[in-house]
């Protein structure tokens, strides 16, 4: 069974700096990580691998890949996966893919999927801290044609040709099952990604990393990056924030006997 | 060819662009940028440069025809046990909005499975046509089939993605909702077309006829307007709440006290469409474990979130109590969750739950961006903080300065007697 894990680098916060001359964001010297939603993907990918590699497990043995787009220093995230367990990692990497919203993303990322040997899950982060639209899973899953469960809590059972996991649900969470190939995106909740063991990170250091350009990926450049992208941004400005806030003052006693008449005179 | 472009003319060397990039994608050389191969059109330069030196381009439009072809606003209307969810008329009162703008028409988008299927007219599914007519939708496109009854967004997507590529609505609006957040980016990637998520502003851009979506990103530190200019549909998600003020006492889609002939005269616009034979239902739900009852802080209307103010694991009584007085749910801060004190599923904020309550007491919260990001749908917060300099104490309705322990008890001992 093999198992592909996208991934993407974001930054380490999502703290926003601005230049108070130009007030513009401040976007230098931020160190890229992976983004944690997908850790909590990968760890779920390297569990099922343990699963299949234990004594008296079922014989078929799980590789799991690591996939994503990005500019060349992703590899060394993509490393970082290999060295917690990943078997390989493909790395999408072209000046075409630059500037790609969800659609010309998770259609890059398909073309990826592609090149590699079929994927019977794919598993994505549920959303990524920059971004948080949440919308490459189910895209992906769209663009390849298979079902998709979004928001998994926890992995209940995979093989037999299906999968069943515990996902978020309005009020609760429910065991849902869908056939093989299928997209899964995973919360944070989920799993926390384990450390590398000394093994691994030599491996990581020594394995090939594929790096794939828009050609090489099969890509049709139209449909890649900015080119591909049917939306754009107009414009992007910091909120302001401003205060607006009713002071409540007085003793503890009297400030809770405000609150307690705020609270009165509202429709609950 | 599209691209980050410099003019030349324009540029002053002054090397804004080179720190705003977080990539390296352009450096300054002999007083004049260039573009690398690390540019990845994140467009961060292009706002940063003072002089205006910098644009990104994008390739050829599309054909203004095609594109005027794709008329009206839809809603999706989501349902849960046969309701509609109430996001789904804050929606289609937005959708009026937009239609007024547009000169069009808002239809409502209604699926329903197999107990409809059976029951017929004047079921529940009539009911909630009804509803969202008298709630402000111009036509209901209704399609039961037993396919809808899961609630697998893989047959709804089908469905929709089919039903606008023959209807041509220019507009879809769909509830930013666990099953919405599935289902609109598979109908987006069908037709092709752009969607943009959490959206909080949704205007009619004047000049253009576009719809500009604004959104928060960076967990709301940063808002963008985002345009889909040359794709049809535009697409776009809103969580519950965001739109609740548009809705009027009588814009719930009241239909209950309607006279039978008004209920049938609405029921007249309903037209009833019918699913793909291809389109199946893969995913099968096959055991819930529910919260105990209304224990889901996203829809919960009152919420008492505690923070790390709050100092020790026992107070966590008080606050439920209060909560329980209030007729409200428990939230908390992500160093609560990490500290073991609460269950994620309590969690307020970007990485946890965004909820949109009437009335948010935040006990010991500081406020950080990420938890300011998950509450801005509350509409009355009442923030109890010792530091008057805290960020949440300006992002509140209320502010009181106090000990948020001792205020919590003089609270609970008022609301008790």
């Amino acid at each position: 069974m093999h198992v592909v894990v996208c991934v993407k680098a974001v930054p380490s916060t999502t703290e926003v700096r601005m230049d108070t001359v130009t007030h513009t964001i401040v976007r230098d010297g931020r160190q890229a990580v992976i983004n944690p939603f997908d850790t909590a993907a990968l760890e779920l990918a390297l569990r099922i691998k343990d699963a299949a590699g234990e004594k008296g497990a079922p014989a078929e043995p799980v590789s799991v890949s690591v996939l994503s787009m990005g500019i060349p220093d992703t590899e060394r995230l993509l490393r970082d996966a290999l060295s917690r367990g990943a078997d390989a990692a493909v790395l999408l990497s072209d000046r075409a893919f630059a500037g790609a919203d969800t659609l010309a993303t998770s259609y890059a990322l398909a073309c990826g999927l592609a090149q590699m040997p079929p994927a019977d899950l794919v598993l994505c982060g549920k959303m990524a801290v920059d971004g948080d639209t949440a919308q490459i899973g189910p895209e992906i899953a769209g663009a390849l044609g298979v079902p998709c469960v979004t928001d998994v809590r926890e992995l209940a059972e995979v093989g037999a040709g299906r999968v069943r996991v515990w996902r978020g649900c309005e009020g609760g969470t429910e065991l849902a099952e869908a056939p093989l190939p299928a997209v899964l995106t995973v919360a944070k909740e989920a799993a926390d990604l384990r450390m590398p063991s000394i093994a691994g990170v030599r491996f990581g250091e020594r394995a090939r990393v594929r790096v794939l350009d828009a050609p090489a990926a099969g890509a049709d450049p139209a449909r890649c990056g900015l080119a591909g992208s049917p939306t754009q941004v107009v414009r992007s400005f910091v909120p302001q924030r401003t205060s607006v806030a009713v002071r409540v003052e007085g003793t503890v006693a009297e400030q809770a006997a405000q609150v307690a008449d705020l609270i009165e005179g509202m429709t609950l | 060819m599209s691209g980050l472009v410099v003019d030349a003319a324009r540029c002053v060397g002054c090397r804004r662009c080179e720190k705003a990039c977080a990539t390296a994608g352009i450096v300054v050389e002999g007083r004049l940028a260039r573009v690398t191969e690390g540019c990845v059109l994140c467009g961060a330069c292009v706002e940063a440069c003072p002089v205006g030196a910098l644009h990104i381009e994008k390739g050829a439009a599309a054909d203004a025809a095609d594109l005027a072809a794709w008329q009206g606003v839809w809603v999706f209307c989501e349902q849960d046990a046969g309701a509609v969810l109430p996001v789904v008329f804050e929606l289609v009162a937005k959708a009026r909005e937009l239609a007024a703008a547009r000169g069009c028409a808002v239809t409502a988008v209604l699926g329903t499975g197999a107990d409809d299927v059976a029951l017929g007219a004047g079921g529940p599914a009539d009911a909630a046509c009804a509803r969202l007519l008298a709630g402000g939708a111009d036509a209901v496109l209704l399609c039961r089939d037993e396919r809808l009854a899961q609630r697998d967004a893989e047959p709804y997507a089908a469905w929709l993605a089919e039903l606008a590529r023959e209807r041509k609505p220019e507009i879809i609006l769909c509830g930013a909702t666990p099953f919405g957040r599935e289902l609109a980016p598979g109908v987006a990637v069908r037709l092709q077309t752009g969607l943009t998520a959490d959206c909080t502003v949704l205007e009619i851009d004047p000049a253009t006829g576009l719809l500009q979506q604004t959104r928060p990103a960076f967990g709301g530190n940063l808002m963008a307007t985002i345009a889909c200019p040359a794709h049809r549909p535009q697409m776009a998600t809103v969580r519950p709440g965001v739109f609740a003020g548009l809705v009027g006492a009588g814009g719930a889609g009241d239909a209950d006290g309607l006279a039978a002939p008004v209920v049938e005269d609405l029921l007249a616009r309903v037209s009833e469409v019918a699913l793909d034979p291809r389109a199946t239902s893969h995913v099968r739900v096959l055991e819930r474990r529910l919260l105990a009852e209304g224990a889901s802080i996203a829809e919960a209307p009152v919420l008492v979130v505690a923070g790390r103010g709050i100092g020790s694991k026992k107070n966590l009584a008080l606050v439920r109590r209060l909560a329980e007085l209030l007729g409200g749910e428990v939230g908390c801060t992500r160093p609560l969750v990490e500290m073991g004190w609460l269950a994620y599923r309590h969690q307020v904020g970007q990485t946890g739950v965004s909820v949109a309550p009437k009335l948010l007491v935040a006990l010991g919260v500081s406020g950080a961006i990420q938890h300011l990001a998950g509450i801005g749908g509350a509409q009355t917060v009442i923030a109890v903080n010792e530091d008057p300099e805290a960020p949440i104490m300006a992002a509140a309705t209320y502010a009181v300065q106090a000990d948020c322990v001792a205020f919590a008890q003089e609270l609970t001992t008022r609301l008790e007697g």
